[in-house]
């Protein structure tokens, strides 16, 4: 039976979303005995809700709230207002992603050691090391049923997948295989396993990708130590006068605004929110904004260097048929400077739908060249290229106060611009990916640029040193020791992989921190 | 008639015999647009006719697929019918017929060669107006439902099961 706590309990800990890092965050406390009230900006909505229609979809569940951008990016061109495709709904964007599960590597934990200096960026090495995540990486691949995890069997490739792994064998890919994914692909905790729908990123109708929305959330809820509050938009966070954190002031579903008190205050409001919250925060105490003592809240945004590449063929493919992340090569993965850039990169399956292609294949395009492709829909394969991008402190989040959201609240600015090591490992990816579709006879290969930021990371930096970052190890703000950052906001550096299996990771280490330091009540 | 129906209410002849073309697969009449067979009508209340005949065959050619029946642009630029945004047409046409001009065709419609009119659209790619149409058109005309199948593509799978036992994986030439 879900929680119900009072505006004025202050030993509960509050949870600001409820996505990979909010939701799991949540559900783990609850597990323990911790009270948990999770507040969700979001409505919730659950697999009879979501919808096979791109359009529609993206209506229903996006996060569609007042936003600017900035720097040389193309989404910053095209898509002005929607720096990030993510969701505002419990779940968070566990309902949209793709179900790509894969753990860091060693050598990404430590860039800075391993890299070297770049000019132009800000590497640091993570106060945490991949020994040290083991557990909790294989706690997460139980949690989550990642396929080729825990006996777990592989899901079947669909017809884009088979043309994807026939042209990696032609180029001499040895790691080629239809990934490791949170999808059943037999049933599994009452979930049912992949019907090959094809509408992953519109929220899993049958429920088979792993979300929060369906999966903590009701877990956490059952304990009868969590309640989450749905349409509760967190305005600012409240601190005393010693500096600790009080609880938060938020929007209510009538727009009223309550208080919630609390004994510890965790963010997990995605990279772009998270600062923001944080930075509109600000007080005489913290002028720059809660926990940026370092001045690095907002910081270091990064997106990932993606990328997606597009081919016809002379015979149908139907790509968008089946699972839409089908497979994935991790041969480029690898750090090789040879290849004339640091990091490497993934190159996984991806497909979209007539309205999401006409979209995203060239935004703004027009005339024949654009129309002979999508005449070609049918006969499309396609790969969405997903690498480590170089953080860089001008690329950050910060608050636009010439635009207010609809609380009157500055909406955030997101401003980016690629590092030349993004450039050169775009165009290396996008060369593979060329020759890939080639090999296996492709008449046209479209290299399609960056859609809006489904990975946005970076922005409340771990660091071992306060000065550094904004974050210690645990996801512990090194100003305030009662005030936590669950999402991907606290990552250091981006790695090559899709971030979600790592926020999973982290937030269920960060819930055993939290429970050993409340029980020792250091907070 | 209705705002765009496949004339039953009429017959072809008839609706053919109210109206004139104006270029390849298009008719105007009065208050109406209809494709040249009268397969289909749109009435127009706020822009005229001729100008509403202008925006379809600009949509076409800012996004030519020759397998998509005109029917499916006039649904696209439907909008465009409305008092808000009919200073903004009667402006945008009167540029592309200016330009028709001075290529020495009588007007956009007029104008027969493709060629021709992507030249001008080109030379207006960066106005409001040319950008508002091409934006608009991403959803107005890729996001119809009835236009999914002329591109293949199959839409909701949901309730047919997905597509676990309907080919997911039924392509033999790789």
């Amino acid at each position: 039976m879900a929680a119900k706590f009072d505006l004025n309990d202050d030993g509960v800990v509050v949870v600001i979303g409820s996505g990979a890092g909010g939701g799991v965050l949540s559900n783990e406390l609850a597990q323990k005995g911790i009270k948990v009230v999770c507040l969700e900006a979001g409505g919730r909505h659950l697999p009879q809700d979501y919808q096979n229609d791109e359009w529609a979809s993206f209506g229903q569940i996006s996060w569609l709230d007042a936003r600017t951008t900035s720097g040389d990016w193309r989404v910053s061109k095209d898509f002005s207002g929607l720096p990030s495709w993510i969701v505002k709904a419990v779940g968070g964007s566990t309902t949209h992603w793709a179900g790509a599960s894969l753990r860091f590597q060693e050598h990404e934990f430590k860039v800075k050691t391993v890299y070297g200096d770049v000019a132009g960026a800000s590497l640091l090495d993570w106060p945490i090391g991949l020994s040290e995540m083991e557990p909790w990486y294989a706690k997460a691949e139980k949690n989550l049923g990642v396929t080729r995890t825990n006996g777990i069997p592989g899901l079947p490739g669909n017809n884009n997948y088979k043309v994807f792994e026939a042209g990696a064998k032609k180029l001499g890919y040895k790691n080629v295989h239809t990934g490791r994914m949170a999808i059943n692909s037999e049933p599994r905790d009452g979930r049912t396993n992949c019907q090959q729908a094809g509408f992953c990123f519109q929220g899993c109708k049958f429920g088979a990708k792993w979300s929060s929305a369906y999966s903590d959330i009701p877990k956490g809820e059952a304990t009868g130590n969590l309640e989450v509050r749905t349409h509760a938009q967190v305005l600012k966070i409240e601190h005393d006068a010693k500096g600790k954190v009080t609880g938060v002031i938020y929007a209510d579903k009538d727009g009223n605004q309550q208080m919630q008190k609390a004994r510890i205050v965790a963010v997990a409001g995605n990279s772009i929110e998270s600062p923001r919250l944080l930075l509109n925060s600000a007080s005489s105490m913290f002028p720059d904004g809660l926990a940026n003592s370092s001045g690095q809240v907002g910081k270091n945004y990064m997106r990932h260097m993606t990328a997606s590449m597009y081919a016809v063929f002379p015979k149908p493919v139907r790509f968008w048929r089946g699972t839409t992340m089908a497979g994935i090569i991790t041969d480029e993965s690898i750090h090789d400077p040879s290849r004339g850039f640091v990091g490497g990169y993934e190159l996984e399956t991806l497909a979209l739908g007539v309205p999401f292609m006409a979209a995203f294949l060239d935004p703004g395009a027009w005339g024949r060249s654009f129309t002979a492709a999508m005449d070609m829909y049918e006969n499309m394969a396609g790969l969405w290229i997903v690498g480590e991008d170089m953080p860089q402190e001008t690329n950050a989040v910060t608050l636009n106060n010439d635009v207010k959201d609809q609380y009157g609240l500055p909406a955030p600015n997101v401003h980016f611009s690629d590092h030349p090591n993004d450039i050169a490992m775009r165009n290396h990816a996008w060369g593979q990916a060329k020759k890939l579709y080639d090999s296996v006879g492709a008449t046209r290969t479209y290299p399609t640029p960056p859609y809006p930021s489904t990975h946005n990371l970076g922005t409340n930096r771990m660091s071992a040193k306060p000065r550094d970052g904004v974050v210690n190890k645990w996801g512990q703000t090194h100003d305030i020791d009662n005030l936590f950052v669950s999402d991907g906001s606290q990552f250091t550096t981006g790695a090559a992989e899709n971030p979600t299996l790592t926020i999973v990771a982290l937030a269920m280490r960060q819930a055993d921190y939290i429970a050993k330091e409340m029980a020792a009540r250091t907070i | 008639m209705e705002t765009i129906t496949s004339s039953k209410g009429i017959s072809r002849r008839e609706l053919l015999k109210r109206c004139m073309v104006v270029g390849a697969g298009l008719a105007v009449g009065t208050g109406f647009v209809a494709g040249s067979t009268a397969a289909w009508a749109m009435e127009t209340k706020h822009v005229s006719p001729k100008q509403m005949a202008t925006l379809i065959r600009m949509a076409r050619d800012v996004y030519p697929h020759n397998h998509i029946p005109d029917e499916f642009y006039a649904r696209a630029m439907k909008g465009y019918d409305s008092e808000d945004s009919k200073a903004s047409v009667a402006e945008g046409v009167m540029t592309l017929d200016k330009l028709a001009q001075e290529k020495g065709y009588g007007d956009y419609l007029s104008a027969s060669w493709e060629d021709d009119r992507v030249e001008m659209l080109k030379s207006i790619e960066d106005s409001s107006f040319f950008q508002t149409v091409r934006g608009n058109l991403i959803t107005g005309l890729y996001n119809q439902k009835e236009v999914w199948p002329l591109f293949g593509y199959e839409g909701e799978s949901y309730s047919k099961g997905g597509y676990m036992n309907r080919g997911f994986n039924d392509i033999n030439w790789v």
